[in-house]
């Protein structure tokens, strides 16, 4: 602590130039700043991925139609379902990771502060080297979950598969090594006198995916390291001709695959019960028994993949097993649908942006779980599984929920994150054209596929009278289309003449409303104690129901400031992102490029280990 | 309270308000995943057992005892990584330098015992990873094996490394410890490797 740290008092403040400016976000291990990094990297891969599925929606707009080529097609929704979920969603989760978590517990970093930037930068590779495939003109096409032996050499000797395996490989690697990071940042980071119990609901929601992430992504780790011996070294793993069984890919795919659907959407539950009881003004319903649905979620989360695989044939015993344990899944949830209700009943509700997306959250996910119960049920699945009816479900549970839920918190935490307010009139014209066009588009989907219509099909005849709801389901795609064009409008005006926000414009109820917004680089002068789940409020209104506010604690001296360690800035997560992405590409390329990429990562991680490790005879840093 | 937990911080950044180091924890939640790694791996392995279509079988090709040397090995290797902490916390340097050797020498006789293996099974008996799935899910299981072992060695070689240089001493048994935790888990799987692969008929 030799040099003055940029943000203490009295520090210089030096006019930034623009390669100044990059290269501090290139080399940066603030969670706030890797949290917008995250954010704003997942919206454009979700600008992407949608307009992949508005190409799609256009394509099925009329029936007999070419606009796209069945290929062509195969590969849009192959990366409209890949983008979305792994470059989209989980992404912009983890940008509310970064960025809340450790204003949420009352920390200032998380534990391996550039762990996190290394998971981002991991991240962007594995998205670029996806993206990459439209260059080779090797885009992958064998549907997000990449069925075997569909992705074996035989019947997809192109590259394209490759970039889909890979691509998922090192974003599974990022993932797991965030996973890491805020597992440890939950359980011992938190603030003094911040128990488990006392710990913010979306803090609690994120701690239980991280336990998901970690345990669920090693089995798609291992079914694509065989996918990539399969395809790369000639085992025969997914090849029947030698006994292989295809179905090892399913199981194991989907080992992953549903507790990623609880990845995918407890954040966002954990989002909806915060910004509740903001807007309620009233302390979320039953808040430990959200906790415990979210557990639970997560729990049988592991117990129910093979619903997913109704119709490959099981039998009776293992078909009844997995659709019981899924139909109990659903308890837990509509537990939490109740406690969300009983949070708005009898509040003094405040109807802004943030609370018009959770309370659509609440709708339509509802919708979704009811047809998710539907498919539960074996005999119905058979009738549904593969149509547009299953389309319908998961895109209510996925966009229905997470994103509805993602863009509440967007809106919910946008000023403490950049000090201004977005707009509350283009927030509410935005939320009301999503929320129509988006039952537009996905409504009539369930009819469509109870009629018949196979999901995945390029182009279908006139006279099976799918014409017109497939029209109708256009007319909505364009309608959500419009509302992110209002969302980018909001941000741009917001972020030229937006509304100041103050430290705290929603009268919040937890720790980070109690700090600047946006919030030093140290977020908290003072490492806060303390006593409740909704601290903040009682610290504004009383602990106990006639309670007086709590006396103001000492204002903060300079001293306190100065004493305040920061992880200095570290070049070598970018580096080491990019030596493993060398390594990992290069199986593409040329085994040479492996063996160089591979001994300059080893390098890198060593430089990366041994960073802060003191010279010899020095001390600790 | 707050201005005993602000200079704590300055002291060490790795230890939590839990009081435990992050790392330690880092590495525990590493390796409660890397579980279900060689679970699923296993789990392959069990999945495809005597469902070769062609090859040899496992009990032509078996060396018992060469690998259970490899097993007494990596078992002993976990005693000279507890040696080595030991030796650490009581700031016995040059002591614990020496036992790390030995625990990375066992671990690299280990991997030269698995790579002979791998070539007997390859040139011997014509077992390679296209044979049959036998040979896809022996090599890769137990080839995730041997590479965690390589890790395991390297990782301890550059502790050596920092040893001989100066830079290690009784303020990073941690950083010997949490080595020690991922070796002793790699010699935990093995265990259960040998006995899934080798010693059930």
């Amino acid at each position: 602590m030799a040099t003055p740290a940029a943000f203490m008092p009295g520090a210089k403040a030096e006019v930034p130039t623009f390669w100044g400016v990059i290269a501090s976000w290139l080399i940066t291990v603030d969670h706030k700043r890797i949290g917008i990094l995250y954010g704003s990297s997942a919206f454009i891969f979700f600008l992407i991925a949608g307009i992949e599925g508005l190409i799609m929606r256009l394509q099925l707009a009329r029936p007999d139609n070419n606009i796209v080529s069945a290929q062509t097609f195969n590969e849009l929704f192959t990366m409209h379902g890949t983008t979305m979920i792994f470059l989209a969603i989980m992404p912009m989760s983890a940008a509310f990771f970064n960025y809340m978590i450790p204003l949420l517990i009352g920390a200032r970093d998380v534990a391996f502060p550039r762990l996190n930037a290394l998971s981002y930068w991991i991240f962007l590779s594995g998205g670029l080297l996806l993206h990459a495939s439209f260059l080779f003109n090797a885009v992958p096409d064998g549907g997000w979950f990449g069925y075997a032996n569909l992705t074996s050499s035989q019947f997809s000797p192109s590259h394209s598969i490759d970039f889909w395996m890979l691509g998922l490989q090192i974003l599974g690697i990022s993932s797991m090594l965030a996973g890491f990071n805020f597992l440890v940042t939950i359980i011992n980071m938190r603030a003094p006198g911040m128990t488990l119990m006392r710990m913010p609901v979306f803090v609690w929601m994120s701690f239980v995916t991280q336990f998901l992430i970690v345990l669920a992504f090693p089995a798609i780790t291992v079914a694509l390291i065989l996918l990539m011996f399969d395809r790369f070294f000639g085992t025969l793993f997914y090849a029947p001709a030698a006994g292989g069984d295809p179905l090892l890919w399913q199981h194991l795919f989907w080992i992953f695959g549903h507790p990623e659907v609880y990845i995918l959407i407890l954040p966002a539950m954990g989002i909806v019960s915060e910004v509740l009881p903001t807007f309620a003004r009233k302390p979320l319903f039953g808040a430990p028994v959200v906790i415990y649905s979210g557990i639970m979620i997560g729990f049988f989360g592991f117990g129910v993949w093979s619903h997913h695989m109704f119709s490959v044939g099981m039998g009776p015993v293992a078909d009844a097993a997995f659709s019981i344990a899924t139909m109990l899944i659903a308890v837990p949830t509509g537990v939490k649908i109740f406690n969300w209700l009983g949070t708005l009943w009898g509040g003094s509700i405040r109807f802004r942006t943030p609370l018009y997306f959770s309370l659509g959250f609440i709708a339509m996910f509802t919708m979704g779980g009811l047809s998710g119960i539907m498919h539960a049920s074996p005999p119905v699945d058979l009738q549904q599984t593969d149509t547009y009816f299953v389309v319908a479900h998961f895109h209510y549970v996925l966009f229905g929920g997470s994103v509805f839920g993602l863009f509440s918190g967007a809106y919910y935490w946008w000023p403490k994150i950049t000090g201004k307010m977005l707009d509350e009139r283009l927030g509410t014209v935005h939320f009301w054209l999503m929320m129509i066009g988006f039952n537009v588009t996905f409504f009539p989907q369930h009819y469509l596929g109870l009629i018949g219509m196979p999901r995945r099909i390029y182009t279908y005849a006139g006279d099976l009278g799918w014409t017109f709801w497939n029209l109708v389901s256009t007319i909505g795609a364009f309608t959500v289309a419009l509302s992110f064009l209002v969302f980018i409008g909001n941000v741009i005006k917001t972020a030229r003449s937006g509304q100041v926000a103050g430290p705290d414009p929603w009268d919040g109820r937890t720790l980070e409303w109690s700090i600047p917004s946006p919030p030093p680089v140290y977020n908290f002068a003072r490492v806060p104690e303390v006593r409740d789940r909704d601290d903040l409020w009682l610290q504004k209104y009383g602990d106990g129901h006639e309670g007086a506010p709590r006396p103001k604690p000492a204002p903060v001296t300079a001293a306190e400031i100065a004493a305040i360690y920061m992880p200095p800035t570290s070049f070598w997560p970018i580096l080491l992102a990019i030596a493993m992405a060398v390594m990992i590409s290069g199986l593409l390329i040329s085994m040479y490029q492996v063996i160089v990429g591979g001994l300059v990562t080893l390098l890198f991680m060593y430089k990366f280990a041994v960073e802060y490790h003191r010279p010899a005879g020095g001390n600790r840093h | 309270m707050a201005d005993h937990a602000a200079t704590h911080a300055v002291h060490d950044p790795n230890i939590g308000t839990t009081g435990l180091d992050h790392r330690k924890m880092g590495m525990w939640a590493f390796l409660g995943s890397d579980c279900m790694f060689f679970g699923s791996l296993i789990g392959t392995y069990l999945a495809y057992k005597g469902k070769s279509i062609s090859g040899p079988s496992p009990r032509d090709v078996f060396d018992i005892p060469l690998t259970s040397y490899s097993a007494a090995l990596l078992l002993a290797s976990s005693l000279t990584m507890v040696l080595a902490l030991a030796a650490l916390q009581d700031d016995r340097v040059k002591v614990a330098a020496r036992w790390l050797l030995a625990t990375a020498a066992m671990g690299l006789h280990f991997v030269l015992n698995q790579v002979y293996e791998f070539w007997t099974f390859v040139h011997h008996h014509d077992l390679t990873l296209s044979t049959s799935l036998f040979g896809s899910s022996f090599f890769v299981l137990t080839g995730f094996h041997g590479a965690h072992v390589t890790g395991g060695v390297v990782w301890l070689l550059l502790l050596v490394g920092l040893a001989w240089g100066g830079r290690l001493d009784k303020r990073d048994h941690t950083k010997v410890e949490i080595a020690g935790l991922y070796w002793h888990f790699v010699d935990i799987v093995w265990i259960a490797i040998f006995t899934v692969i080798y010693l059930i008929p």
